[in-house]
C-alpha cells in the first residue's frame, strides 16, 4: 500500500512540476485587451511609500482594490520577494516597483509577463524614452510601465568647491582628497565606466552596464584609485545628507533628492549634471507572471500613471514622474516643483541618462556573451570597498 | 559522583525517589535543549551546509552541488576576503585589548577601594549606557567626531588644528572600545571582588610592595575574569556590521558587511554562508584557549 502511495505522490509531483512552467508559458501569450472588474485585493512589492496613503486611498475607494504592501528594502529583496514560493510572485504578488537594475532579472528568470500598454491610457504621454526602455521592454515586448526616475547628480558645496565642477572629473581627482563622497552600491561601477567611455575612447566602452572583462578591470582600476580620494561610501540618503551638511564632504554623487533636503535647510549646495552626461535609476511596475489579481493590477498601472497622480508620487517620495503632463500639478502642489525635478527640460535631457540596467552576460553592443554580469560587478565591489 | 554511590547503596524507596527526580529533571530540560538542538545548533548546521553550494547567476538559483569553490575564493590572496577578515580581527583585537586596560583599574577601584555608596554610583554609570539603544549611542559619536562636532568645536576654541576621525579606523576603535566597555568591566570586577583580602595582607607580610603583589597575586587571579570579558568584547566585535556602516571610513568593510552585502544585493547565500563560518572558527580557537586560561570560572 504505502509503495503504491508513495508512487502516486511522486507522479503527482512530477506532474505538478512540469505543469508549472508550461501554465507560465501559455500565460505569457495573449494580452488581455480589456480590463475586467477589480478583484477586490491587490498585493504590492513596492518601494516604501509607493503606494501612499495619500493616493492610494481614493484609488481602493474607487476600484474596491484593497492594497496589501509589502515594503522591499533593496533591488535584491524585491527579486527575492517574487522568486518566493515557486517564483513569478508565487501566486501572492501581483506587481512590483523594481527599479532598472532587478528588472532584467525578472525578466529573464521569468518572473514577470507581458503587459498591454494599450491598457493603460498614460503611457502614450510618457516622455518618449519611457514608453520601451531597454530596462522592462525586451525585444519589443513590454513587461510593464515607468513610473518615475531620477538622475545621479553630482553634488557640492557651493562655498567651498570653487569653480563650479562641470565633469565627474572632480570626484576621480585629488583637488577634494578626503572630501568626497559615493554611494555604497555596486551599480556605481557604471558611473566609472560612463566617465572612462567619455575620457578614454581606447577602452572601447559602448554602454557602461555592458563592459567586457578588460573595461570592467578599468572601471574597477579607476575606483581603487577614487577609494583613497574618499572621506567614505554612503548608505543612505539620510547619511549623505548629513555629512554635506556636517562639512564632513564638500562634493559627490547622489540624487536631487538630498540637493532639495539640503537647499532646503539652507545648506550652500548645489547639484550639476556634468558634462559626461551621468547615470540615473528609473522604477517599473512589473506584473507578476503567477499575479492572483490581474485587473486589479492593470488598474492601478492605469490609475498611478495619471498626471495628478504622477506629481504627488513625486513629491512624496522626491523623483521625477515619466509624464510630463504631471508638471502643471506639481507647479499646484508645490512653486518651481517641476523645474526642482527636471520635469521641464527637454525630452532629449532624460535621453542623455543612462538609465541602470542589471548588466547581464549579453551584450547588447556587440552581439556576444562575454560581457560581464551583476554577480561579477557585485564581486568588483567588494574587491574595491573592501 | 559521592550522590550516586549513596544511591545505590539507599533502600528502594531513595531509588524510586531519585526516578522521579531525574524524570522532573528530564521535564524540566527538555524544551530548552531541544531548543537549543534545532533553533541554534540547527542553524549553525544550515549554515554549514549551504556553505558548500553554490548560487546559479543567472537564474539567481540555488545549486545543490557540493563545492569548496566558495572556501577557496574566501582564501585566495588576490581576492579582499582574507584582508577583510584580518581587519576584522584586527580591531576586535585591539578593542579587548583597550577595554582590558581601561576597565582594570576602574573594576579594581569598585571592588577594593570604593565604599558602597560610590561602588553603587559606579554600577550605575558603568550599566546606563546599556539602557539606551546601540544605535543611538553610535550616533552620537558620530555628532561628536564629524567635522563640526565637538571634538573640532572644542580644539577650535583652544587654537588648535581640527582633527579628522570621523570616518576612519580610528573612529571604530573609539566606538566599539566605548560601546563594548561594560562587558568587560562586570567579569573583571567580579573577579578582583573575589580575591580574599587575606592573600593581599599575606601577600604584605611577607615583604612584597604594591607593584609586586599585583604583579604577583592579583593579575593572575584576575585573569580568568579579564579572559572572560574578552569573549565577549572580541566577540561582539567581530559580528558586528551596523559600527562599520556608520562610522567606518572607505576601507573599513568587516565580515558582516561582506555577508550583508552578499546576501543583500545578490542574493549569493552560499558564499555569505562560507564567509559566516570564519568568524565561527576563529571564536571556536578563542573559546579553547579561553577555556584553558580558566575564563569559563570566572563566567
Amino acid at each position: 500500500m504505502t509503495r503504491i502511495n508513495r508512487a502516486h505522490v511522486l507522479i503527482a509531483a512530477v506532474a505538478v512540476a512540469l505543469c508549472v512552467p508550461a501554465a507560465g508559458v501559455s500565460s505569457g501569450h495573449g494580452l488581455p485587451t480589456t480590463i475586467g472588474k477589480g478583484e477586490g485585493s491587490l498585493n504590492l512589492i513596492e518601494w516604501a511609500a509607493y503606494s501612499d496613503p495619500s493616493f492610494a486611498k481614493p484609488f481602493e475607494r474607487q476600484t474596491g482594490c484593497k492594497i496589501h504592501r509589502k515594503d522591499a528594502g533593496s533591488s535584491n529583496e524585491m527579486v527575492a520577494l517574487m522568486r518566493s514560493g515557486g517564483g513569478g510572485g508565487g501566486g501572492q504578488y501581483d506587481l512590483v516597483s523594481a527599479s532598472g537594475d532587478a528588472s532584467l532579472r525578472l525578466i529573464y528568470g521569468g518572473d514577470v509577463q507581458p503587459v498591454n500598454v494599450k491598457l493603460i491610457p498614460s503611457w502614450k504621454d510618457f516622455l518618449p524614452n519611457f514608453r520601451s526602455p531597454a530596462h522592462n521592454t525586451v525585444k519589443g515586448v513590454h513587461y510593464g510601465v515607468s513610473v518615475q526616475w531620477g538622475p545621479n547628480t553630482l553634488i557640492y558645496n557651493t562655498k567651498k568647491v570653487k569653480p563650479a565642477p562641470t565633469s565627474w572629473g572632480a570626484i576621480y581627482s585629488s583637488k577634494y582628497k578626503g572630501k568626497i563622497t559615493v554611494p555604497n552600491n555596486p551599480i556605481q561601477i557604471a558611473d566609472a565606466a560612463l566617465y572612462l567611455m567619455k575620457t578614454k575612447p581606447s577602452l572601447g566602452i559602448k554602454d557602461p552596464y555592458e563592459l567586457t572583462k578588460p573595461q570592467l578591470d578599468a572601471a574597477v582600476k579607476l575606483l581603487k584609485q577614487q577609494k583613497g580620494l574618499l572621506k567614505r561610501y554612503w548608505n543612505s540618503a539620510t547619511d549623505e545628507i548629513a555629512d554635506f551638511k556636517n562639512g564632513d564632504v564638500v562634493i559627490g554623487a547622489g540624487w536631487p533628492y538630498q540637493t532639495l533636503q539640503l537647499q532646503a535647510a539652507k545648506a550652500p549646495i548645489s547639484e550639476t549634471i556634468p558634462k559626461e552626461s551621468t547615470t540615473g535609476w528609473a522604477d517599473t511596475w512589473m506584473l507578476a507572471k503567477r499575479a492572483p489579481h490581474p485587473n486589479c493590477a492593470y488598474l492601478w498601472m492605469k490609475y498611478v500613471t495619471q498626471p495628478s497622480v504622477e506629481a504627488k508620487q513625486a513629491l512624496v517620495f522626491g523623483e521625477t514622474p515619466v509624464n510630463p503632463k504631471a508638471c502643471s500639478f506639481m507647479n499646484k502642489a508645490q512653486k518651481g516643483s517641476c523645474a526642482d525635478y527636471h520635469l521641464n527640460e527637454p525630452a532629449s535631457y532624460s535621453k542623455t541618462i543612462f538609465f541602470w540596467k542589471t548588466p547581464i552576460a549579453q551584450c547588447g553592443w556587440q552581439k556576444s556573451s562575454d560581457c560581464m554580469d551583476y554577480n561579477a560587478w557585485q564581486q568588483a565591489w567588494t574587491q574595491i570597498t573592501g | 559522583m559521592a550522590v550516586d554511590v549513596t544511591a545505590v547503596a539507599a533502600g528502594p524507596r531513595t531509588r524510586r525517589a531519585r526516578l522521579r527526580l531525574s524524570l522532573k529533571a528530564t521535564g524540566l530540560l527538555t524544551p530548552p535543549v531541544a531548543a537549543f538542538l534545532l533553533v541554534y545548533v540547527g542553524a549553525l548546521v544550515v549554515l554549514f551546509v549551504s556553505s558548500l553550494w553554490t548560487v546559479d547567476s543567472f537564474t539567481g538559483k540555488l545549486v545543490h552541488h557540493w563545492t569548496l569553490s566558495n572556501f577557496r575564493q574566501i582564501f585566495d590572496t588576490g581576492q579582499p576576503y582574507l584582508r577583510i577578515a584580518g581587519r576584522t580581527m584586527g580591531i576586535a583585537a585591539a578593542v579587548t585589548l583597550t577595554d582590558a586596560v581601561l576597565a582594570f583599574p576602574l573594576g579594581y577601584f569598585m571592588a577594593r577601594i570604593a565604599g558602597g555608596r560610590a561602588r553603587a554610583v559606579l554600577f550605575v554609570m558603568v550599566l546606563l549606557p546599556l539602557w539606551a539603544s546601540y544605535l543611538v549611542r553610535i550616533y552620537a559619536w558620530r555628532t561628536i567626531l564629524a567635522h563640526d562636532g565637538a571634538i573640532n568645536w572644542t580644539l577650535g576654541g583652544l587654537g588648535l588644528p581640527d582633527q579628522n576621525i570621523a570616518y576612519t579606523n580610528w573612529a571604530m576603535w573609539i566606538v566599539f572600545s566605548y560601546v563594548w566597555l561594560p562587558f568587560m568591566v562586570l567579569p573583571v570586577y567580579a573577579a578582583l571582588e573575589r580575591i580574599p583580602d587575606s592573600y593581599i595582607e599575606a601577600s604584605a607580610d611577607m615583604g612584597a610592595r604594591g607593584l609586586r603583589t599585583l604583579r604577583s597575586v592579583i593579575l593572575p587571579l584576575a585573569l580568568p575574569g579579564v579572559i572572560a570579558g574578552s569573549i565577549f568584547t572580541f566577540s561582539l566585535t567581530l559580528g558586528d556590521f551596523i559600527t562599520p556602516l556608520l562610522v567606518g571610513g572607505p576601507s573599513s568593510s568587516f565580515i558582516g558587511n561582506v555577508v550583508y552585502s552578499f546576501i543583500g544585493i545578490n542574493a549569493n547565500i552560499p558564499f555569505a554562508a562560507a564567509f559566516a563560518v570564519i568568524p565561527v572558527l576563529i571564536m571556536g580557537v578563542y573559546l579553547t584557549i579561553a577555556r584553558r586560561l580558566g575564563a569559563f570560572e570566572a563566567l
